[in-house]
């Protein structure tokens, strides 16, 4: 038998007293879910389809449908479990490679879950961040070991201009996205949001489109390594230009935009041809050294006037502590780094699920590896892949990031349930999407005071969080291990992470 | 169950200092009289005392002061004196008995220099040379033997006691200085160990503090970078550090140092002048971690003056005074008043707003 | 006056206006009862035009000088001199849907039960319906000079 038909992964359970057939769950599903049967009178599913975006559970106006697991079991094998099953059948039907959205979704151990951060009592006072000045302002750039001061008529000033450094008032910034892989309207509400909150968005791999230039104050641009859209003008555009080595969802792999999602617009915006396939090459095809990487780097500075700070993202991955270091002497000033929960619009399944490491442990190394060599102060660190909560983002500052890179949370804030069908161009929240009649789903006035919202919240939740720990400045957080302490972990873990165990002396 | 030098301790305080700008040397009775009156903040486990202008017959000798749990570590310690230094007298430090005091370590005192040909091997400055040997002592030895001063015409005194009882246990009615800094303390914890007392010196500095450093993970992890190494686990040692780091090693002016302790916030730094607002700027990014965080008083002492300091939220007590050529600090105004009754003028310095107190420019010493 | 403006930019072609447009011009003032039990489906006084990837919610202009007034015999169809709004008084409509022919916006439809349907800006409700649940800000309550 060639074809096989395999079981819907999802049921949608309709409760009929509850529904109007007002059809707003027909219009909204982009994958042709629900459809309206004039001689019924009644909206029936075609559950084959579905996907458990959520989009029609949102807008059913009588919360009428709500989806679950087809309750259609496989006989349970927890070594072949479902996806396993699935997986080798749709290959089997197709011969191709089963690609993935958004990050990795499986049961790896989780190390910000096994780390609790402390509280002053008693002989330290917590500090209110209703009453006294909490300061989450952060400088990206590098930073000279010692400053040099002069004196010019009894008035103090630096001796020498300090390296380029750029301001951002939360330790939160927005990660690369790129456009093709998102809409306009998304990298819109993005940059809009980076705007209101003073910090920045990152274009990823996808150029920068026109209509968005006016908010190069507060844009990260990315050169990747299908190096589109980059030419002087987008160079300039940015604050800090990144050179992107790799992703997180997929280290040793280059992005992939499918030829159905790349329109007119994106055609302009990446310099390509509309239509075909948008494979970025895994590596840069002009470094393929360390010294390779110190040209570019170098070249991007000459461009640039030596007035922009220069970041290298790179994937967490075995190797990461030495390739950090690698990196720094290269000349970089900031340096991204991606664990294996990132995100990515297309990647295939076994690379997300399988290839990179945990970003808790790739930043605490490559942090105690940076000042083991002296030379932390070259650089700053941004931590990014997966954060969930502000409670992520204290224990990523206390391991030793300055920042923490986030797309997978305000793209949820906007609407994304990680349905992970981000490939297919078909997203019904209009996020990952080029068709026309759902980018509209995004309005970038509103969906970027939502994303504004969240990164208010999660600013606070970090300043109570800081005033409890008895620290009233981002500084005193940063690679400030003594504030952390681990349950459930072994020896080994808790002397990478380097932090002690829960109830341990200090 | 592990000591203290193994784990830190964090402790509240009592702290009082005080200078005579004209450089008039005088007993440590005084300020023996201005901690005892704050008797309460302590309870007994930790006293302790730092003097300078107190050897002037050998101010061009370091005078290293040691404390020595057991002999084996006395003879270890000593060979690598020996073996580093010219030794110019080796004595015990003169005590007296106290009741308050219970099995006091070995006390002993050295004045050195260091040999000609060590200096032109390490390639170091006589000072950095010092640092980097008390400070492989301290972490050699682990609390069993530590330096408990390295400074020249200069010298700590503590240990674990109430710090009036510290301070007759070392007759230091018998020395004589210009500036004095005392602290009494109150750790969370038992035993007391000798090392752990305050002040924590090194070189010519001393530093009394009552506090606790919540960025102190921030802070040792960026020492370390610079060849600091951090052995004592308490967190008084980070603030010494870093004001070696920064004025001694990096040469910023004092005043520019607590502004790296205790900076301005950024909303004061952006309503700055253009010159000062970058100079700022840069102190907070090129030294923010060495941001103290948390509640603290100190008092620094160093060679021709004090300096006392607030954290920039002033979440512990401090209070300044004078009178003629005196300038008094303190943790409260009644150990103030106590042996200067009618001070010329008090106040209470604002957080982040540091006391120096400095020799007259004319004075000698 | 404030009146109902669209932008098709953004509307999403959901129809959610027309749900709660019906409901609010129910007795129960809920979406179930009013579909369910009161049987108000196709009801709805603002009308979604779609057309390939655009659409746009559509509704009376409330105009100056309203042609529906204007050619209204029974005097059902008036406009509130204090607050601007055109409505139908359905006590008096007789039903001859001269006044959906007469106007220029297609903005009045018969309604189910052959009186004439259009929207009257929620008048006893305080902000329309329409504008406080749209899910994407495709309509908008505002006070504009020009028109």
């Amino acid at each position: 038998m060639k074809h096989q038909a395999l079981p819907p992964e999802f049921s949608v359970i309709r409760n009929e007293d509850k529904c109007i057939q007002c059809q707003a769950c027909v219009r909204q599903c982009g994958f042709d879910v629900h459809e309206y049967d004039e001689e019924k009178n009644q909206v029936c599913a075609n559950e084959t389809n579905c996907v458990n975006c959520q989009r029609c559970v949102m807008i059913c106006p009588t919360k009428a449908l709500s989806i679950t697991n087809n309750p259609n079991h496989y006989r349970i094998n927890h070594h072949w479990n479902s996806v396993h099953i699935q997986n080798i059948s749709r290959q089997a039907a197709t011969g191709g490679v089963i690609l993935t959205g958004m990050g990795n979704d499986k049961p790896m151990p989780s190390y910000f879950d096994r780390i609790l951060i402390n509280a002053s009592q008693v002989s330290n006072p917590s500090i209110d961040p209703l009453r006294e000045p909490m300061e989450l302002r952060t400088y990206l750039g590098a930073k000279p070991d010692q400053i040099k001061l002069t004196s010019e008529n009894g008035q103090l000033k630096l001796a020498e201009p300090p390296p380029p450094q750029v301001r951002i008032e939360t330790p939160l910034l927005f990660s690369a996205i790129s456009y093709g892989a998102i809409s306009l309207e998304v990298c819109e509400t993005l940059a809009r949001a980076a705007t209101e909150l003073g910090t920045l968005y990152n274009t990823g791999e996808g150029g920068l489109h026109k209509d968005l230039y006016q908010y190069k104050n507060n844009t990260i641009v990315q050169v990747a390594s299908g190096r589109y859209g980059v030419n002087h003008q987008y160079l300039n555009a940015g604050r800090i230009v990144e050179i992107k080595i790799g992703q997180g969802a997929k280290p040793g792999i280059g992005g992939h935009l499918p030829g159905e999602k790349i329109t007119r617009s994106i055609s302009e915006t990446r310099m390509i041809p509309e239509g075909t396939d948008a494979i970025s090459p895994a590596p840069h095809h002009d470094i393929y050294s360390i010294e390779d990487l110190r040209q570019l780097i170098y070249n991007l500075k000459e461009a640039t006037n030596y007035q922009k700070p220069i970041s290298v993202k790179i994937s967490a991955v075995h190797n990461i502590a030495a390739i950090a270091s690698g990196a720094v002497r290269a000349g970089a000033d900031i340096i991204a780094i991606d664990g294996f929960r990132g995100g990515t619009g297309a990647a295939p399944m076994a690379i997300r699920d399988h290839v990179g490491i945990p970003i808790e442990l790739a930043l605490a190394v490559v942090d105690q590896r940076l000042r083991e060599e002296k030379i932390r102060n070259r650089v700053s660190l941004l931590a990014a892949g997966g954060f969930r909560s502000s409670a992520d983002v204290i224990k990523a500052i206390a391991l030793g990031a300055d920042a923490v890179y986030l797309a997978t949370a305000p793209l949820i804030a906007i609407g994304c349930r990680l349905c992970q069908k981000c490939y297919t161009g078909k997203c019904s929240w209009g996020i990952c999407t080029q068709d026309p009649y759902k980018t509209k789903r995004v309005n970038p006035e509103l969906a970027a005071e939502r994303v504004s919202n969240l990164i208010h919240g999660w600013s606070h939740e970090i300043k109570e969080m800081m005033g409890g720990m008895g620290i009233n400045s981002i500084e005193s957080l940063r690679g400030n291990r003594a504030h952390l302490q681990g349950v459930g972990l072994n020896e080994k873990e808790l002397k990478l992470l380097g932090i002690k165990y829960a109830g341990e002396a200090i | 169950m592990l000591l203290e030098g193994e784990l830190r301790i964090p402790s509240g305080c009592a702290i009082s200092g005080m200078i005579n700008r004209r450089g008039e040397r005088f007993s440590g009775e005084a300020v023996i009289k201005s901690i005892a009156l704050m008797h309460d903040r302590s309870n007994g486990l930790g006293g302790g005392f730092a003097a300078y202008g107190i050897y002037p017959e050998y101010k061009d000798y370091y005078a290293l002061h040691l404390m020595y749990m057991n002999q084996s570590c006395r003879d270890e310690v000593e060979s690598i004196i020996k073996d580093n230094f010219s030794v110019e007298v080796e004595e015990r430090i003169a005590t007296r008995n106290h009741k308050g005091i219970v099995k006091p370590p070995n006390l002993w005192r050295y004045f050195v220099v260091p040999k000609d040909y060590k200096i032109h091997e390490s390639k170091d400055s006589e000072d950095d040379f010092m640092a980097a040997i008390t400070m492989e002592i301290n972490v050699k030895f682990n609390g069993k033997a530590c330096v408990i001063s390295s400074g020249r015409n200069m010298g700590a005194f503590k240990g674990v006691g109430y710090p009036e009882d510290i301070g007759e246990f070392f007759r230091l009615d018998e020395y004589k200085a210009y500036s004095w800094v005392a602290h009494g303390r109150f750790p969370t914890n038992t035993p007391g160990w000798w090392g752990g007392a305050h002040p924590f010196t090194l070189l010519d500095w001393s530093i009394v503090h009552n506090g606790e450093v919540s960025s102190y993970g921030a802070n040792r992890r960026f020492l370390e970078m610079f060849n600091y190494k951090i052995a004592l686990q308490t967190d008084t040692e980070v603030i010494a550090y870093a004001i070696d780091l920064l004025v001694r090693k990096h040469k910023l002016p004092l005043e520019l140092a607590a502004k790296v302790l205790a900076p301005p916030f950024w909303k004061d730094i952006d309503r700055m002048s253009n010159d000062d607002q970058k100079v700022y700027q840069s102190l907070r990014t090129i030294y923010g971690s060495l941001l103290m965080n948390g509640p603290f008083s100190i008092i620094l002492g160093f060679p021709g003056g004090i300096m006392a300091l607030n954290d920039r939220l002033k979440l512990r007590s401090l209070t300044a005074a004078e009178k003629g050529d005196l300038l008094l600090v303190a943790s409260e105004e009644s150990a103030i008043r106590e042996i200067c009754p009618n001070p010329d003028r008090v106040w209470y310095p604002r957080g982040g707003e540091p006391v120096i107190g400095r020799l007259y420019e004319e004075v000698t010493i | 006056m404030k009146k109902v403006y669209a932008n098709p930019k953004h509307c999403v072609n959901c129809h959610l206006c027309k749900v709660y447009c019906i409901a609010a011009h129910s007795k129960s003032k809920d979406v179930l009862k009013a579909y369910k039990k009161e049987n108000l489906k196709d009801t709805a006084r603002i009308i979604v035009e779609e057309t390939k990837t655009i659409s746009c919610g559509l509704q009376c202009r409330h105009c100056d000088e309203p042609k529906c007034v204007a050619s209204c015999i029974s005097g059902a169809m008036r406009k509130d001199l204090n607050t601007g709004i055109v409505f139908c008084d359905p006590s008096r409509c007789v039903g001859c849907l001269t006044c959906v022919v007469a106007c220029d916006y297609g903005a009045v439809q018969p309604g189910p039960d052959g009186k004439a349907l259009k929207c009257d800006l929620c008048k006893d409700l305080g902000e329309p319906a329409c504008v406080a649940n749209c899910p994407n800000g495709a309509i908008a309550f505002l006070e504009k000079e020009d028109e």
